[in-house]
């Protein structure tokens, strides 16, 4: 890419514009596209690794592409909007319901949630995706992560929406774009069942039905995508060189996540397994989580989105703008987060820190790796923190729902919620 | 993780930072200046070590002999020089050419935003010349480059045949596995700044130079030499670069073991290295040079001719001759074997120079003080904020009784309004704003309408934008939301003190000197300053310890430590040239001192500003 050895500050600048997002540049697509109109595979290079359908769609588009990444932003931001609305109005009327048949405990009044401190969360949570710096970084820096994120953020409107073929095909294409979503498949249909009261019952054939037909549609639509891909390019090349890029991380590009340094330092007969132990990571929490949360599938969705954006490869910064346009929806919690001064602290800080120490270590040649991966560590543990906070509080919140906000011990003194 | 979920011990810990909290913060405060003021004592600091295998355990001969020569060329050069009046570049050509090197010349203009005082130039015009020594032994994919200014007057002439001399030498030995650039700049950091940007195809600072046309390989090390006499008492070497960044510190070990080897006196910060570190005035010797190198490093302005070649990533060092009168003089021809010395070893580099420390202060030649030691310093003085807002969150927290482990909580308190707090944030970072730019935009209105030059009309322009913005942002909030609520200004100082703990912390990564000596005047201010505590006294403090007049006190502190002390009138009007340099920095070469003080710690600090008067 860069031509110019010697050129030293211009290759400092094209990595300094790596940092920004890392994964999923638009330059990269220029070169893909570049690749194609020469008659060779987009993938003969080894830069160049988004998906059949994205190049055939910048093929389209990619004289207007600051508007199509601005409006895959506002589009993202819409999407979130309505789907928090809908699904704001389908708790508060669950919650009428509860408070009319009298389930919930008598001091349990203040947890109630009003319509009116709930009639700006859509619109605080569309602000807070459209106005997140990160979110603003990622649409400069032109990353098909914009792109990502609008079609998850369709998934999760369709399927508030309830409309089960739409929300299928919109995760099918979101999981062709970057497999993880395929985690959002257990949420997504427990949210299904839930809005048609289907109860989650191995017994009920017609959990079976709905259960099926879902998993047939979004295969259906998976099956479709892949298969238009290979009629496009007339090669399965895109399948190594995208999802196998994703799954075994050849790339040690440093990003914000925690796979480049691990993996530069590993000797290279333990790579299999600890990709394997890493990559497990990111699915592995769906099960259990599903099952605690089967009955609060949108906050599920929430959850596996943070994980997502935590624990992928190549994670970017607008996939952390994604999940963190969720929180002002969970604005009820707040009363029980514990750590999140600390966390937000430490976050604004690593995030200060980035191009800091990018700036040190690349820039200057004065600090190392060592010491951008210590604020990559930090980041992530905060986020984790972050993350595990907001599912402690939300579980906390459900158990007070039942059980009455001022706990007594058995002796009658007050008694407190320690988490082991 | 117990003591985050475990509530009972959280609450133990809170109530035990909140109760402690001003006491705790006085004595970090006091133990970071402790530890400061610690780090030049000598057994806690480490003695120097080459850290490079390349450069360590080969022997190298020095042999070169001819420095009267060298002299007799730079007298040529000073007589030419003078009938050209200016830089003869004619007769470097030529002599360069005779000794065998490739030579380029590259001529540049730049236009400066306003004229330099100090220097006495405004619209410059120049030109650079270099010759390259072609590498007989490898492929000539690296270079080093050995520097001499050609600078007004009677300087620096001996530098010039000192460097056509070594030419002529290193011509005619084998042992170059490296291009060796032999670069005379004009108009000192001007003409370097555009052969390097030359050099790299780059133009950060929109500099009018014309394209190089010779190139060596990419350039590992590079020296810049100042020598103005015959003979000299020591050598003086300088480190501090743009934005306050060093080169590694091999260079300077480099250096050191050349000049133990050679018998040459050598002294940093112009200080000589004392023995007697156990006595007071010893302590007090390495102390001096140690908080010279603190303030150097944090004007953030390149201290010779090297400092720009930092930001390329290559290491760099101005080596100075000193002629004092000191008994003992070298001359120029063990000056000359130093530096053929030096550069035999730099040429054994097989990589860039990483090995030794890129982060470090020295309170001698033979000591210095690594990141791990000195960072903590700052971070008891960084603490202390975090420890404030964690106090500030507490007390937010806290005014429905606690609500502390979510189950007590009240009424969730009427939050303040975000315009409330985003009004005093908006309209001290447009102040900073104006501070940035209006000085130098507004020079032309103020010398039209003012009885002055144009350099203090910017000066005065930026102090006066300063002062104004005293006056101008406080309580601003009020036009939106009626009275100022208890709650408004503990949340604006919240936002205050994370926002300036994360700013000093990333200046103190860059810029370790700059972060700690603003950390040292702005923590006690930030730490303690609320709406309640007496007007009058806490704003001639506050305006004590703002960043204008600490840096003041830095022109007089630096002028004591060089021992060349200054009266009051002169300080002030040191202080003024100090900000017309800054300015000039900023423009010229990109340093972000100016910018970082305008942009961000002004603003910063007037939001404290905005706190005291909080109504």
């Amino acid at each position: 890419m860069v031509e110019n050895n010697v050129d030293t500050t211009g290759y400092t600048l094209f990595w300094f514009h790596r940092l920004m997002i890392f994964y999923g540049l638009l330059f990269v697509v220029v070169e893909g596209l570049a690749l194609l109109d020469l008659g060779v595979s987009p993938y003969a290079g080894d830069v160049f690794h988004e998906t059949p359908l994205i190049i055939y769609f910048f093929h389209f588009v990619i004289d207007y592409a600051e508007i199509v990444f601005m409006m895959a932003d506002a589009l993202t931001a819409v999407a979130l909007y309505l789907a928090v609305k809908d699904y704001n109005k389908t708790v508060f009327r669950k919650q009428k319901y509860a408070l009319e048949a009298e389930r919930y405990p008598l001091d349990c009044l203040e947890l109630i949630r009003t319509p009116k401190e709930m009639y700006y969360i859509p619109l605080k949570v569309a602000m807070f995706y459209l106005l997140n710096p990160f979110t603003i970084l990622s649409c400069v820096a032109k990353s098909t992560c914009g792109l990502n994120n609008a079609v998850i953020a369709l998934f999760i409107l369709c399927t508030v929406k309830g409309s089960s073929l739409m929300s299928a095909i919109f995760l099918a294409l979101a999981t062709y774009q970057s497999i993880y979503p395929l985690t959002l498949f257990a949420p997504a249909l427990l949210y299904l069942l839930q809005r048609l009261y289907i109860p989650v019952n191995w017994q009920r054939s017609s959990f079976w039905l709905f259960t099926t037909q879902y998993t047939f549609m979004y295969l259906g639509s998976l099956c479709v995508m892949v298969c238009l891909s290979f009629f496009l390019l007339s090669s399965w090349d895109f399948l190594s060189s995208v999802y196998g890029f994703i799954l075994s991380v050849p790339d040690l590009t440093p990003n914000i996540g925690l796979f480049w340094y691990f993996f530069a330092e590993m000797f290279e007969h333990f790579r299999l397994f600890f990709i394997c132990v890493f990559q497990i990571n990111v699915f592995f929490y769906t099960i259990p989580l599903s099952i605690k949360l089967k009955e609060h599938p949108i906050f599920l969705i929430f959850m596996q989105i943070a994980i997502i954006s935590i624990f992928k490869s190549y994670p970017t910064v607008g996939d952390i703008a994604l999940y963190m346009a969720f929180l002002p929806a969970w604005n009820h919690l707040y009363r029980f987060l514990r750590n999140i001064f600390l966390v937000s602290v430490v976050l604004l800080a690593c995030s200060a820190l980035f191009p800091v120490l990018w700036h040190l270590w690349i820039y200057a040649g004065s600090a190392n790796s060592n010491f951008y991966y210590a604020i990559t560590l930090l980041f992530n543990v905060a986020q984790i923190l972050l993350v595990s906070d907001y599912f402690y509080a939300y579980l906390r919140r459900e158990h007070h729902l039942t059980h009455g906000l001022y706990l007594k011990r058995k002796d009658g003194s007050e008694a407190t919620l320690v988490l082991k | 993780m117990g003591l985050l979920s475990d509530p009972n011990r959280r609450r133990a810990l809170t109530k035990l930072l909140t109760r402690l909290n001003a006491p705790i913060c006085v004595m970090c405060y006091l133990a970071g200046v402790a530890w400061f003021m610690g780090l030049a004592f000598e057994p806690f600091t480490l003695r120097t070590y080459m850290s490079e295998n390349a450069m360590g355990s080969t022997m190298v001969e020095e042999r070169f002999p001819a420095g009267e020569r060298a002299l007799a060329t730079g007298r040529e050069f000073a007589a030419h020089k003078k009938k050209v009046g200016g830089m003869p570049v004619d007769w470097l050509v030529k002599t360069m050419q005779s000794r065998g090197l490739e030579v380029f010349t590259q001529s540049f203009t730049r236009k400066l935003p306003f004229p330099d005082e100090n220097k006495e130039r405004y619209m410059v015009r120049g030109t650079n010349v270099y010759g390259i020594l072609r590498a007989p032994r490898a492929p000539r994919t690296e270079a080093l480059v050995l520097s001499a200014p050609c600078s007004e007057g009677n300087n620096n002439n001996q530098a010039v045949g000192l460097l056509l001399g070594l030419a002529q030498y290193f011509r005619s030995q084998i042992h170059w596995a490296k291009d060796i650039i032999f670069l005379v700049n004009e108009h000192d950091l001007i003409g370097m700044q555009a052969w390097l940007e030359g050099y790299h195809h780059t133009n950060t600072t929109g500099g009018d130079w014309s394209p190089l046309q010779g190139r060596g390989g990419s350039i590992q090390a590079a020296l810049s030499l100042e020598l103005s006499s015959d003979v000299i008492t020591s050598l003086d070497l300088v480190l501090e670069g743009l934005n306050g960044q060093l080169p590694n510190l091999d260079l300077a070990n480099l250096f050191y073991a050349f000049c133990q080897k050679i018998g040459v006196l050598c002294t940093i910060q112009g200080k000589l290295q004392r023995n007697d570190w156990d006595t007071t005035s010893g302590y007090s010797h390495a102390a001096q040079t140690m908080m010279l190198m603190v303030l150097k490093q944090a004007s953030g302005r390149p201290w010779g001719d090297h400092g720009l070649f930092l930001r390329y990533h290559i290491e760099a060092a101005s080596i100075r001759g000193i002629n004092s009168f000191r008994q003992y003089k070298t001359d120029t021809t063990t000056i000359g074997r130093l530096l053929e010395g030096m550069y035999r070893k730099l040429n054994n580099l097989l990589e860039r120079l990483h090995q030794s420390y890129f982060f470090y202060l020295m309170p001698s030649l033979s000591r210095f003080v690594s990141i791990g030691y000195y960072m903590p310093a700052f971070g008891l003085l960084a603490v202390i904020l975090l420890l404030r807002a964690l106090d500030l969150w507490v007390q937010l927290g806290a005014s429905p009784p606690g609500t502390e482990d979510g189950v007590a909580g009240g009424v969730q308190p009427s939050s303040p309004g975000v315009l409330s707090i985003l009004t005093p944030v908006v309209i001290s970072h447009m102040t900073g704003v104006a501070l940035y730019t209006l000085p130098i935009l507004s020079q032309e209105m103020a010398v039209q309408h003012f009885p002055v030059s144009e350099t203090e009309a910017v000066v005065l322009t930026a102090i006066a934008i300063y002062t104004a913005g005293l006056a101008l942002p406080h309580n601003t909030h009020r036009l939106l939301q009626g009275e100022g609520t208890e709650e408004g200004w503990r949340v604006l100082k919240l936002v205050a003190l994370l926002y300036l703990a994360v700013l000093l912390g990333c200046t103190a990564l860059i810029n370790f000197s700059l972060g700690f000596i603003l950390a040292l005047s702005l923590v006690p201010i930030a730490a303690f300053i609320t709406p309640h505590t007496p007007k009058a006294l806490s704003a001639a403090i506050m305006v004590l310890l703002s960043p204008g007049c600490t840096l003041l006190y830095c022109v007089f502190v630096f002028q004591e430590l060089q021992e060349t002390p200054v009266s009051l009138q002169d300080g002030w009007m040191l202080f003024l040239s100090v900000i017309s340099q800054g300015i000039l920095d900023h423009a010229l070469y990109g340093s972000l001192v100016y910018p970082l003080l305008a942009l961000l710690i002004y603003p910063c600090w007037l939001l404290l500003w905005n706190i005291l008067f909080w109504k």
